[in-house]
């Protein structure tokens, strides 16, 4: 069974149809990119997977371990192993960022029959991971997200990630606004939580994070469908002929 | 009207009982003070919404009425056990049952040499000189109904008084309790505070109703912040819900000094504070804070007004509203920049978030500008919770209901944060967690 199976998606925004008959499938242990011009609709195929609200599915289907995925709520997805790295993660003044984790944490523990994790043995874990992205402890008792800069933002994104351990990851554009020292250490992060057991898909516009993630596959996803799919070498063409090149090659209209 | 002056004759007919039973003290400077509060009630009587004032809350529930005057104290069954919730350790502990100081039920442990805190109605009779400057000097009791009738039956509550130089270690707390009782009640503390010059302190002001009966608090404090004086006053409000609390404070600051005021309204009915700060000299920093928690039919009102008579001086102003059920907030701030008030900066914000659609908010801020190099700015918002911040939280696996208890008491905490007496802050963030919760079944 497939760890993600995404069968002729259908999605829309504001009765603007975006998606338009995705098909994509994901199996543990693999890293799959998702590159695209703008507006090609890769962020709405990562708010799809994840369960934002303002995003309507038409038709389709999206199985996440055999299970229908669109049936579930976003909470519930990300306690089944789903998360999703936000292209603009949301700044929440008031709530510290370890505070934050502890409840994600031990919602998701709870779903899977696990004991929630004290005080202390959380600090120590939070203390461990905190190191992944090379930001010092100060960062955990910080309000979420708020007044930090672009690469910090994105940087907690990925300590999130180490914290929870999910099974599927999906990095919305987490390259974007990344001068080259974060990229580095972002990119490391994702490399470092890889496992046979997980899986990560890349969205992203540009090739250079693809220097540091390599991915297993990718895909050029224009207007709504992946129109190629191939391997690293792909994500490579695309630097240096662009994205016109593919809508030449498939018919797509430019 | 005719209600209304059927109303007047009851407090007037009160009026005359208690004269009658002062005998010998009636002659006191004090009692004058009270018989001219009592014919400006007559004349005023409780405001109406026709008044631009009290537009937004209507106290006819309250003038309707009749409350008997609390002028005798008693204890009412309650005992240090059943306040435990409510007092903060380590403080200088003022209790108040009804308005009445409850010396037993105190604990002033060792007093700082020279410092004054106690009951008003003894510290008037044994030292009348070091209070007759002070009092009602602010509050006359021409300014409402409220006013008139706090000081129409002026009998006893907190004072504070903290001469020159002295930093108290302890805060000092002035717990109100309100107790139960089978009539609706008049509980009136007048309280003094006195920071003198280079004074350095902390207050803590708690009212606490024990039953959910009906009752009227109705509380005039004058407060006096001489030059470099520091203070800051936390007033915590939790008042049965079938309670009323009309809150007036009006405060002083001289040159160089400081006062951080955090205000949080939990309980009660129909609630109205009247903050006002007079900024008399330069170089003063002035910093009122509030906070709003409104369930159930819940009215809460708060009115603060800030006057920049003097040059140099800092006012910020931050207050936050959470309501739901069929709550309805007010918040009104005025801020006067006087002509002579050069270099004032003044910031004023008012933060409402709506639980409920049936809630109800108006804001009004009111600047009255007439110095022409200022700062001076405010802002209103009115809002619900961020769907973004909803979404991020659940996105990491939080269901929706702890996402929006998160995100709610986040809100309330900005304010709660600024309480720096820890055993209070733990006893604010408990109830508001609490309160919350509860709201949000209702």
């Amino acid at each position: 069974m497939s760890l993600l199976e995404i069968n002729d998606l259908h999605a829309s925004v504001n009765g603007t149809e975006i998606l338009r008959g995705i098909n994509l499938t994901v199996n543990v242990g693999e890293i799959h990119a998702i590159m695209g011009p703008n507006g090609s609709g890769k962020s709405t195929l990562a708010g799809v997977l994840a369960g934002k609200e303002a995003y309507t599915v038409s038709s389709g289907q999206v199985l996440y371990r055999g299970k229908n995925l669109l049936d579930m709520a976003p909470e519930e997805r990300a306690r089944e192993g789903l998360f999703l790295a936000f292209q603009y993660p949301v700044e929440i003044p008031g709530v510290n960022n370890s505070y934050f984790l502890k409840a994600a944490l031990n919602a998701i523990r709870k779903h899977k029959g696990l004991e929630e994790l004290d005080a202390i043995d959380f600090l120590t874990m939070i203390k461990q991971k905190v190191k992944l992205i090379e930001m010092d402890e100060s960062f955990l008792n910080r309000p979420v997200n708020e007044g930090f800069s672009g690469g910090e933002k994105k940087r907690n994104e990925i300590f999130h990630m180490a914290v929870l351990q999910p099974t599927l990851s999906i990095l919305d554009e987490t390259d974007s606004g990344l001068d080259i020292d974060a990229l580095r250490i972002v990119s490391e992060g994702v490399n470092k939580l890889r496992s046979k057991e997980n899986a990560t898909v890349v969205v992203t516009h540009y090739q250079r994070l693809l220097n540091y993630i390599v991915p297993d596959f990718v895909h050029v996803l224009v207007e709504g469908r992946i129109v190629k799919s191939g391997g690293k070498d792909l994500a490579l063409k695309l630097e240096d002929l662009g994205y016109d090149w593919v809508r030449e090659e498939t018919g797509q209209a430019v | 009207m005719q209600s209304g002056d059927k109303n007047i004759q009851w407090y007037q007919t009160k009026f005359k009982a208690f004269e009658q039973s002062l005998n010998g003290e009636k002659a006191a400077a004090v009692h004058s003070l009270r018989r001219d509060a009592m014919r400006w009630f007559a004349e005023l009587g409780f405001p109406t919404t026709r008044q631009e004032e009290w537009r937004f809350t209507n106290v006819l529930p309250i003038s309707k009425l009749e409350f008997h005057p609390i002028l005798r104290f008693e204890s009412n069954g309650i005992t240090r056990d059943r306040m435990r919730p409510y007092l903060i350790e380590g403080a200088i502990q003022l209790v108040f049952i009804n308005g009445m100081y409850a010396s037993e039920l105190s604990d002033r442990g060792a007093l700082q040499r020279d410092v004054i805190a106690g009951g008003l109605s003894d510290i008037m009779k044994k030292n009348p000189e070091k209070i007759k400057p002070y009092l009602a000097n602010q509050v006359k009791g021409e300014e409402n109904g409220f006013t008139a009738l706090n000081t129409a039956f002026l009998r006893d509550g907190a004072c504070i008084l903290v001469p020159r130089d002295i930093v108290l270690e302890r805060p000092i707390q002035m717990l109100f309790v309100a107790s139960d009782s089978s009539f609706p009640y008049l509980s009136q503390p007048r309280n003094l505070i006195i920071a003198g010059v280079h004074s350095q302190f902390k207050i803590a002001e708690t009212f606490v109703g024990v039953a959910q009966n009906t009752y009227l608090t109705n509380s005039v404090t004058e407060i006096v912040l001489e030059d470099q004086a520091i203070v800051e006053h936390d007033k915590v409000q939790r008042e049965s819900l079938n309670a009323y609390h009309i809150g007036t404070t009006h405060l002083r600051m001289n040159a160089g000094s400081s006062y951080t005021s955090n205000v949080f309204s939990l309980g009660g009915s129909i609630v109205r504070n009247n903050n006002s700060v007079e900024l008399a000299a330069e170089g003063i920093e002035c910093t009122l804070n509030g906070l709003s928690l409104g369930a159930g039919t819940q009215v809460i009102d708060n009115h603060t007004a800030i006057d920049h008579a003097m040059p140099h001086c800092n006012s910020h102003e931050l207050y936050k509203a959470i309501l739901d059920g069929a709550s309805k907030g007010v918040f009104n701030g005025k801020i006067f920049v006087r002509k002579d008030a050069q270099k004032t900066d003044a910031k004023q914000t008012n933060k409402t978030l709506l639980l409920s659609d049936d809630t109800t908010i108006n804001t009004k801020p009111q600047l009255e500008i007439f110095a022409d190099d200022v700062k001076c700015t405010h802002g209103a918002t009115i809002g619900q919770l961020d769907a973004e911040q909803v979404f991020y939280l659940r996105s990491r696996g939080i269901d929706l209901a702890s996402a929006r208890d998160i995100l709610t008491f986040a809100f309330a905490a900005d304010i709660v944060n600024r309480v720096t007496i820890e055993p209070l802050r733990a006893q604010l963030e408990e109830a508001i967690q609490r309160g919350l919760k509860q709201s949000h079944r209702v």
